[in-house]
């Protein structure tokens, strides 16, 4: 640099001028746009519902893989990185991705739906959880109870109702698995992942619903499936039929 | 070793990543050097060995993406009427848009004459606020090179800026 210094007062110029030329490019301000990224292995979207704020996720088969509650910022924060470190560190927000699951949600939650449709994949739980949720929603129809011990003998393991209901509290398909049908045998809610008010919702609309309406509602069969992604010959979403 | 979920990656950085190709390739290319980017960022993230630079990584890539953009560019055929203009149009590609979307643009129009490396170590020194090792791994080079070529750009940029306001 010394070559462009004819004084001796130059140099100090010079790293004048040089700083200014730093700041000018560091204030680089051009409007910007975020990505758009493809559909990857896990995306997933948070959303509050009537029954608390839940996190949905699918995988990059299309099947729905979780559904929790998440209370705060840190629940979310620990569901991510817990799909980032068991399924694929590829987890984005797409709520889109979403939308065949959060319709089946909330018409559920409205009493609209009693059976969801969608494709579910346990691949978050371990075996034994795998046993007892998949038992799960043929053991227990809409609007009805049953208890831990009840469950535990279903699976043939009488003495397990203590990790039954261990199980049945890692459902990592809150809802969609109704482990909210599962109660103690004196009938106490016990506990729910979602809070016992949220658990109480569910099984007060289950009834509700049931009691009200005895025939079917036809806006059950009305939601789509969840479809794979890269499956062409998806059934038409509600919107293109109308 | 586990990496975080890529969403967290995108909320930290995009901004910065966006900036960066806007920089490296003028706003008119600037949005597909960041997507793409981005999709290469992704293809490769689970493969990837360290989670201790993210924010550089993803910035290199952005870095290379410019780098081969600006390679295509240079073979594509640039018709013209007078062969004059052609290293001309070339400079201009790189800053070209809307003039609101460019406040500083004398300064901008001197950073696209540099040569591409210094062009682009000045950049990711400054627009980026990468260090010298991280800049040198995105260009090839070591530290020593990666300081050098900044420096040389800000004498000519300190030159040729100086020269346009006398």
């Amino acid at each position: 640099m010394s070559e462009h210094s004819p004084s001796e007062h130059a140099p100090s110029e010079h790293a004048m001028a040089e700083h200014d030329l730093a700041s000018r490019l560091s204030a680089f301000a051009p409007p910007v746009v975020p990505p758009d990224l493809p559909v990857s292995d896990v995306s997933y979207v948070v959303e509050d519902t009537a029954i608390g704020r839940m996190l949905l996720a699918r995988a990059g088969s299309g099947a729905l893989i979780a559904s929790a509650f998440v209370s705060g910022p840190d629940a979310e924060d620990a569901w991510l990185h817990r799909l980032a470190r068991q399924v694929s560190p590829r987890v984005l927000r797409q709520p889109r991705a979403l939308d065949a699951a959060r319709r089946e949600l909330d018409a559920y939650l409205r009493g609209e739906l009693r059976a969801f449709g969608l494709q579910a994949d346990l691949v978050l739980a371990t075996p034994f959880q795998r046993i007892v949720l998949g038992h799960l929603a043929g053991a227990v129809g809409y609007g009805k109870r049953t208890t831990y011990g009840a469950l535990a003998r279903d699976i043939e393991r009488p003495s397990a109702a203590r990790a039954v209901g261990a199980a049945l509290g890692a459902n990592p398909l809150c809802v969609v698995l109704p482990c909210h049908r599962v109660v103690a045998t004196s009938g106490a809610l016990t506990g729910y992942a979602g809070g016992l008010a949220a658990k109480e919702f569910l099984l007060a609309l289950e009834t509700r619903t049931f009691a009200v309406a005895r025939q079917p509602l036809a806006g059950a069969q009305r939601w789509p499936r969840l479809e794979p992604a890269e499956n062409a010959a998806a059934p038409p979403r509600d919107e293109d039929v109308e | 070793m586990t990496l975080p979920p890529f969403q967290h990656l995108v909320d930290a950085c995009w901004r910065d990543v966006a900036r960066l190709a806007q920089a490296l390739a003028g706003p008119v290319d600037g949005d597909d050097v960041a997507q793409q980017a981005w999709t290469q960022a992704l293809a490769a993230y689970p493969r990837l060995r360290s989670a201790s630079n993210l924010r550089g990584w993803l910035l290199t890539i952005t870095s290379r993406c410019a780098m081969d953009v600006h390679r295509s560019r240079g073979r594509r055929a640039v018709p013209a009427e007078d062969i004059a203009v052609v290293g001309d149009v070339h400079a201009r590609a790189l800053v070209a848009g809307p003039e609101k979307d460019r406040p500083d643009e004398s300064l901008w129009s001197h950073v696209a004459g540099l040569p591409d490396r210094q062009r682009h170590a000045v950049v990711l020194k400054y627009v980026a606020d990468l260090d010298h090792p991280t800049i040198a791994r995105a260009l090839g080079t070591t530290p020593a090179m990666s300081r050098r070529l900044v420096s040389d750009a800000l004498a000519t940029l300190r030159l040729t800026t100086s020269r346009n306001v006398i």
